[in-house]
């Protein structure tokens, strides 16, 4: 393989390992926020355990995510030096942005957290919960706003052979920043609230007497039901009628249209070919595609043919990618409807079928972030930065394929190793069911 | 003052900041490697616990601003630094996972590895980012295209050996004297002996890399030595230094971190001093070296950068700070604590 195969194989895998867990503390973050908040005001010790119990879940995570973040902004240097020097002038930015305004809070009162409980107040302490939550949204807001202006890039001109700021809020406020961020962080909501919910759900299959497990599965469900709701409606919509408007080639990708047309369907079930670009075994619904896109079922919607083989990007794993996350996004509305619906009518807490249903849910939203960052990503292929640069411009010209694949071969063993350590772990302390102080279990069993 | 010049200091405090913070939790990393027991290992740990997070992030913060300021340097050197790089982002990535796994995972094999990822995890960084500043000092080769010629051998010249023994010491001291403050006992009273040692071979390793810099960077003292900022620089060098020794043997443990923190930062404004306006100096030609003027971002956005550092920068000390002093005392092995609850399950 070549030096760039092999730098995009290695971004592939070290972008996509360490997203598996800035989402799980992105949402667990707001939920110790939640819990934090009902133990303090409401004096609720069961609460509290809730908190406990889940921030060391929460640490696990984020020393994973911190350690593997690193390497990511790390990355952009080493492999993709041409990227970095054309991009420098707008793409650093953010990302420091993102180090002074997100990443040292977070990180300065996650210390504060985990460390000060019974040693500061208990309003700081809840406010610093606060402030790692607060930390997490901000940092990903400024890695929306780096990873946006590749999709739709705004506020530059391209001045010695660079591209050069010319207008710094046009560039953070480009297009698709705000769609991609609400539809990335309720996301990772989505995300919290099933580990939760599915935690609770395995100590409520063994004690369904479990004060603690029912309180953090009612937190959960409501919580899980807003977030999956919002998640699709309208945060997944509007990011979806944005990418129709300025990615027209990524938008036809995803929805799987080929050939351009006014009342264009919407591709329910299809089996997509690359090359050359082609669906068979088709269901659809007429028109719709049209009409969820420009609200319009006679609209014109672009198609691959319009434009050149070079500038499209691959139909098979957009559509493939994109399709399944919306089937999980349905999916996650369907199951937390059902158990706000069981726990109205009083019968979640030994409801063995929805339980287990919880239990095997927790890892669909995070395989539904895998998804959408893959149809993001290779959707806007083969461009780096959308219409001016391509990603095969883009790598060190200095780095050789053998240093890439010595070092993606140590990275691929390291990761193993760590995500099957994570693994362990997380599944080690969420069996562990807390031991509530005496007056609470007295009182949950009365 | 242009922005270029702002920019190259924000840069140099950004590095100071990691320097004076990570360095003293690195160094206690170091010296976990020499604990003596269980309880020893603890309070290693429990010193740096609630802060370490906060003090890597300087690294990440001046990773960002390099890129942000000088996006040339950024991609120059860290796809020459290459294969060393990653050496450090596994090294920085074990030492986190082993902090935070340690404690939640029983049997003594385990807790023996994650104790040994955490050593070497600590003191791979103080020596490789020693190296890294060393081949930065002494110039690496780059083209006329402002590109990378070098070699990952060519980065373990001697010169660059030399400074990595530098970081080390240094970072090992700097540790001991943080350590000092949160221990008690043995423990206190070992590092109370090991400060002078340590404070040694500091001094004998900087004495000797000043020395092999005259020969090796010649142009590093080219037009300085008249410069008074320089001069008083130095003075400071020297004279915190010194105070280090005489601080720590009075007992004075908070007053000698100080001075080794104050240390730590002139030596780094000293070398930054002797580098300006160069940030890369070739070792091809010294007119291909990256400056702050050719490897820059636009004007546009070192102001945008500037306002943000402004803004947020007095916000982070200001949190630092309060942390810090939440968490100021002595430690204590199993007194609870997020990585204390597990330790009274374990059998030696």
């Amino acid at each position: 393989m070549d030096a760039l195969t092999l730098a995009r194989l290695q971004f592939a895998v070290t972008a996509g390992f360490h997203f598996l867990f800035p989402p799980i503390t992105i949402g667990l973050g707001w939920l110790l926020v939640l819990a934090e908040w009902f133990g303090w005001k409401h004096q609720d010790a069961v609460y509290v355990e809730v908190a406990k119990f889940f921030g060391r879940l929460f640490a696990i995570t984020f020393a994973v995510g911190v350690a593997t973040g690193i390497v990511m902004e790390f990355q952009f240097g080493t492999n993709w030096s041409a990227y970095s020097k054309f991009v420098g002038d707008i793409f650093g930015a953010p990302l420091a942005a993102e180090g002074v305004f997100a990443f040292f809070l977070e990180s300065t009162f996650l210390g504060l957290y985990l460390w000060g409980r019974g040693r500061v107040s208990k309003g700081l302490h809840w406010f610093s919960a606060l402030m790692v939550a607060v930390g997490a949204t901000l940092s990903a807001f400024w890695i929306i706003v780096a990873n946006s202006w590749q999709q739709t890039p705004t506020g530059y001109v391209v001045r010695n052979g660079r591209a050069e700021l010319v207008d710094f809020w046009a560039a953070v406020w480009n297009p698709s920043t705000l769609p991609r961020y609400f539809h990335t962080v309720v996301g990772a909501l989505v995300v919290g609230a099933f580990v939760m919910a599915g935690v609770a759900a395995w100590h409520l299959l063994r004690d369904a007497e479990s004060a603690f497990a029912r309180k953090a599965l009612k937190l959960a469900v409501a919580w899980g039901l807003l977030v999956s709701c919002l998640e699709v409606m309208p945060f997944g919509h509007l990011h979806a009628q944005q990418v129709a408007r300025t990615q027209p080639e990524k938008f036809a990708a995803i929805e799987g249209l080929y050939t351009s047309q006014t009342g264009a369907p919407l591709v329910l079930f299809a089996v997509p070919f690359s090359e050359p670009p082609r669906l068979k075994g088709t269901l659809e619904i007429p028109g719709l595609l049209s009409w969820m896109a420009f609200g319009d079922t006679g609209a014109h919607v672009q198609g691959l043919d319009q434009f050149p083989p070079a500038n499209r990007p691959p139909l098979w794993l957009t559509f493939v990618s994109f399709h399944n996350m919306v089937l999980l996004g349905v999916w996650f509305i369907a199951i937390m409807a059902w158990s706000a619906w069981q726990w109205y009518r009083g019968r979640l807490w030994t409801d063995r079928f929805t339980l287990r249903a919880l239990v095997w849910s927790i890892p669909l939203p995070i395989v539904a972030c895998q998804l959408g960052w893959v149809a993001a990503e290779v959707g806007r292929q083969p461009w780096i930065v959308y219409g001016l640069l391509r990603t095969g411009q883009a790598h060190s010209p200095t780095v050789t394929a053998a240093e890439i694949a010595f070092s993606l071969g140590l990275f691929g063993l390291v990761y193993l190793a760590l995500g099957a350590l994570w693994l362990t772990l997380m599944v080690k302390k969420a069996r562990v069911a807390p031991r509530l102080p005496a007056a609470e279990r007295a009182r949950a069993a009365a | 003052m242009d922005l270029n010049v702002i920019w190259f200091v924000l840069v140099g405090v950004l590095i100071a900041g990691y320097a004076v913070l990570d360095g003293f939790d690195l160094g206690v990393g170091v010296l976990s490697l020499f604990a003596r027991d269980e309880e020893e290992r603890q309070v290693h740990l429990k010193a740096i616990g609630p802060v370490w997070d906060g003090n890597e992030v300087w690294l990440l913060t001046g990773g960002g601003a390099l890129f942000a300021a000088f996006p040339v340097v950024y991609a120059t050197v860290f796809s020459g630094f290459y294969l060393a790089l990653m050496l450090l982002l596994l090294a920085l990535i074990a030492r986190a996972v082993a902090l935070e796994f340690r404690a939640q995972l029983d049997g003594a094999a385990w807790r023996r590895g994650f104790d040994l990822a955490f050593g070497i995890g600590s003191l791979l960084p103080a020596v490789l980012l020693g190296v890294a500043v060393g081949n930065v000092l002494r110039g690496v080769p780059v083209t006329a295209e402002q590109e990378w010629a070098g070699s990952f051998l060519g980065l373990l010249h001697p010169y660059a050996v030399l400074v990595g023994l530098v970081s080390l010491s240094m970072f090992a001291m700097h540790g001991a004297l943080w350590l000092r403050l949160k221990a008690e006992g043995a423990l206190e009273a070992r590092m109370a002996r090991w400060i002078p040692r340590l404070w040694g071979a500091f001094v004998a390793t900087y004495a000797i890399a000043t020395a092999a810099s005259l020969v090796e960077a010649p142009h590093l003292f080219a037009g300085v030595l008249a410069n008074p900022l320089f001069l008083a620089l130095a003075v400071l060098v020297v004279a915190s230094i010194a105070a280090i020794p005489a601080l720590s043997r009075r007992g004075a443990a908070g007053k000698a971190f100080l001075a080794s923190s104050v240390a730590i930062v002139a030596m780094i404004l000293v070398a930054a001093v002797s580098m300006f306006p160069r940030l890369v100096p070739s070792s091809i030609d010294l007119a291909n070296s990256l400056t702050i003027y050719n490897a820059s971002s636009s004007p546009r956005t070192l102001a945008v950068m500037l306002v943000i550092a402004l803004v947020g920068m007095p916000l982070v000390i200001g949190y630092t700070v309060l942390v810090y002093r939440v968490f100021r005392g002595k430690v204590r092995p199993g007194t609870g604590g997020h990585y204390g609850e597990p330790a009274r399950a374990i059998q030696p």
